[in-house]
């Protein structure tokens, strides 16, 4: 082979020995992008093209009966959004519910692969066990849930009626929410911590040792070593737990029923999804249906800028100080 | 070891890539085989696929299997969508693309000028249809279903002519005749003496029941007895002049502060629960409910619940049959269609589930006029809802009733049932959410 290669080298023979390069080098450059081709094909015919054709949709009057009939609205949706009340009702409960799902959810995860990460009996069995609700589907768990919290008959009513309480979890605004966000606490910590448990065992163990010989207890343990050791990893759930809470929408319509699309009779818990699909399908306004998915996406990527500067900042912060 | 596990990894891989590209294929090629509709032998395997929603019966009144053993070579397949909301907007999209449709399709009555109007082309003209004649039904059924072109896309199932199911026990221990006569007098003529009865009810009342299940039920039961409802005869969304929909809204507020609705929305969990726990006395009872009833009030709910006439007659519900153009089997689905939707088929629905027979032929079967429904301490239903029927005055329907009435009782009547909201304050949402919703 070197010898070959060596004696090709000199540019001296004419005709076929530089085509012939020229080809080896063509296909040293080009076949990689070949080989990667298919993943970007895909990727475009079904993330990019949507994402584009949605931007263009949200731009128009559709009808989701005659989908290829555009009329053209310029920004009208956007500036309708802005003034419609449904809109900000919609981004205020993705919110309360996104904080009231997410915030409890991290930290029991948290909390659970500490205590898994200990040596202890049946360790496999309760970390395949913390796994099982991501593993059921929303509807059947939802179905669930609508039982224990029905205000009449439910199991949690009946317990809370012990104590003279007795909020109603489908039409008050913040029961109905808390509920909903049980379902995806519920779905979600177990995902979590043993995301949290994969990245705390690649913490170093003489980093424990050191420490329980300079006599830091358990708890010092956990907030001095194993969070910094995690932060990443923390940071990565909160990312993504960001985004499935703006996309929050099974859960809310599946527990609300009948009145699910709207998010219960007054909207106490209409997400953003969840108006964009009342929107689109009972709607039938696809256009503006577009625009709510649209200005998600914009939101998402705020939030994620928001994200992206407070570390940077932290970053810093630490490395200077 | 090591030697092991790479061809192995090898072989899953390549398996995976095959797969992937099977599907990718198959994906692609499914359009191809849609374009004939049973054309040829007539003895051919076919599978057909019906869509609906709520409870149509046919299961239950054991119509496929009999359709398949008369029909050696026909398979049939259904898929029942509980809420016919959800059913209705999965429905619109796969019409709207063309694919994931059954070979028969229901479609609800507050949907079916929506289904004439804007998709009409969309489904078979099933009055060309061999064995099908329009003047079966009931004229003004087969008019709804009935496009500007004159095609008849929707064979009728039932109607919903309306009656009240009360319970005896409650009324009794509440001081209310229980004799169905006697409580028909009650509020014969008026519905607003519904909502009197309901006061008199509430004062005895056995603890923690109420006199009716939601106000959304009497706010859409007062409004079917109107002329003029959500649509004028064009076809235009008149709700907001509409005398009926003022009359009815009115009502249904009266009740709700009147607190003689135990404020459910019908057909979710609670409501269901409601029924088995005897929470409220009295359902407005479109024919199709008592089928609702005798379910979810099961055993313990028998011989204690009647069915009365109601205030004034009117029509709740009912639906259609179709047959989507892109289905692969519309020759045999339209046979289908055309025998359930025939007058003994629907006598047979009737006795089994209670929706009421849409056809003329149907309203006239033996077994309709003699009904008594075991469950309803021996009621004659079939008397009662063939002389309601007899009366009903039909009402225009426009494109946009369904959505109308979704925004109306969901997020109007409920929210005031719920949330005690200013009916003046409520309206005034609705009619918002409405300018929102429709149109452009």
């Amino acid at each position: 082979m070197a010898t070959n290669v060596r004696a090709e080298a000199p540019p001296v023979a004419p005709g076929r020995p530089a085509w012939r390069s020229r080809l080896y080098r063509f296909d040293l450059k080009a076949s990689p992008y070949a080989f990667i081709a298919p993943f970007f094909l895909c990727f475009a015919a079904f993330g990019l093209f949507p994402l584009i054709w949605t931007g263009w949709l949200s731009l128009h009057y559709v009808d989701l009966l005659k989908p290829d009939v555009l009329e053209w609205k310029g920004f009208g949706n956007y500036t309708r959004l802005w003034s419609n009340d449904q809109f900000w009702t919609a981004l205020r409960n993705t919110f309360t519910i996104g904080v009231i799902s997410t915030v409890p959810q991290l930290l029991m995860a948290l909390g659970l692969a500490h205590l898994l990460n200990f040596r202890m009996r049946g360790r496999g069995f309760f970390r395949v066990a913390i796994l099982a609700p991501y593993a059921t589907s929303i509807a059947a768990a939802t179905l669930v849930f609508v039982q224990l919290f029905n205000p009449d008959y439910g199991f949690i009513n009946w317990a809370l009626d012990l104590v003279g309480l007795h909020p109603n979890w489908y039409s008050e605004t913040w029961p109905s929410q808390i509920a909903i966000s049980t379902i995806v606490t519920w779905r979600w910590t177990g995902y979590n911590a043993l995301i949290y448990l994969a990245a705390m065992q690649a913490v170093p163990k003489d980093l424990y040792e050191a420490a329980s010989l300079d006599g830091a207890n358990r708890w010092q343990q956990f907030t001095r070593i194993t969070i910094p050791s995690i932060r990443p990893t923390i940071l990565f759930t909160i990312i993504v737990s960001t985004i499935g809470a703006t996309q929050l929408f099974g859960e809310p319509m599946l527990f609300g029923g009948g009145v699910g699309v709207s998010g219960g009779s007054a909207h106490q818990f209409q997400t953003l999804s969840l108006y964009m699909y009342e929107l689109g399908w009972p709607s039938r306004q696809l256009g503006r249906a577009s625009a709510v998915a649209w200005t998600m996406l914009l939101i998402l990527l705020l939030i994620g800028l928001v994200q992206f500067l407070i570390t940077r900042y932290r970053k810093r912060h630490e490395l200077g100080g | 070891m090591r030697t092991t596990t790479r061809p192995r990894r090898a072989a899953v891989l390549a398996t995976a890539v095959l797969a992937t590209s099977a599907l990718l294929l198959t994906a692609c090629s499914s359009g191809s085989d849609s374009g004939s509709s049973g054309s040829g032998d007539a003895n051919a395997k076919v599978t057909l696929t019906v869509g609906d929603f709520g409870t149509f019966g046919y299961k239950e009144a054991g119509l496929y299997d009999e359709y398949m053993a008369a029909h050696p070579n026909v398979t049939i397949k259904y898929d029942t969508v509980q809420d016919g909301q959800k059913y209705w907007d999965a429905l619109t999209t796969h019409l709207a693309s063309g694919s994931g449709l059954a070979d028969i399709q229901a479609v609800e009555v507050g949907y079916i000028a929506q289904a004439a109007n804007t998709l009409g082309d969309k489904f078979l003209d099933l009055g060309k249809t061999d064995g099908i004649n329009p003047g079966n039904w009931l004229d003004w059924k087969s008019k709804q279903a009935t496009t500007a072109k004159g095609a008849l896309i929707g064979l009728g199932t039932d109607i919903g002519p309306m009656a009240i199911c009360y319970r005896t026990d409650l009324f009794q221990q509440a001081g209310l005749p229980t004799d169905r006569t006697e409580v028909g007098k009650l509020w014969a003529g008026d519905w607003s003496k519904f909502v009197e009865a309901g006061k008199t009810y509430q004062k005895n009342a056995p603890a923690g029941t109420f006199f009716t299940d939601s106000a959304s039920g009497l706010f859409n039961a007062a409004l079917s007895a109107e002329p003029v409802q959500y649509s004028d005869a064009s076809g235009k969304l008149v709700y907001k002049d509409s005398a009926g929909v003022k009359k009815a809204w009115d009502l249904a507020v009266s009740a709700s502060q009147a607190k003689i609705s135990a404020g459910l929305r019908q057909f979710q969990d609670p409501w269901n629960a409601a029924f088995a726990n005897a929470k409220f006395a009295t359902v407005v009872c479109p024919s199709w409910m008592t089928g609702v009833i005798s379910k979810y009030a099961g055993d313990s709910g028998k011989g204690k619940w009647d069915v009365a006439a109601p205030p004034a007659a009117g029509n709740w519900g009912g639906a259609f049959l179709t047959v989507p153009k892109a289905g692969k089997h519309t020759k045999e689905a339209a046979a289908l269609a055309a025998w359930l939707t025939a007058p003994e088929q629907q006598a047979k629905v009737f006795t089994k589930v209670g929706n009421l027979p849409s056809t003329v032929g149907g309203l006239q079967q033996s077994a309709v006029q003699g009904a008594k429904a075991e469950y309803f301490n021996n009621a004659p239903t079939g008397q009662i809802f063939a002389a309601s029927a007899q009366s009903i005055k039909p009402a225009p329907i426009g494109e946009q009733d369904g959505n109308v009435k979704t925004i109306i009782t969901d997020n109007g009547v409920l929210d005031i049932e719920e949330h005690g909201t200013d009916p003046a304050k409520a309206w005034s949402n609705v009619t918002k959410l409405i300018d929102d919703k429709v149109g452009h």
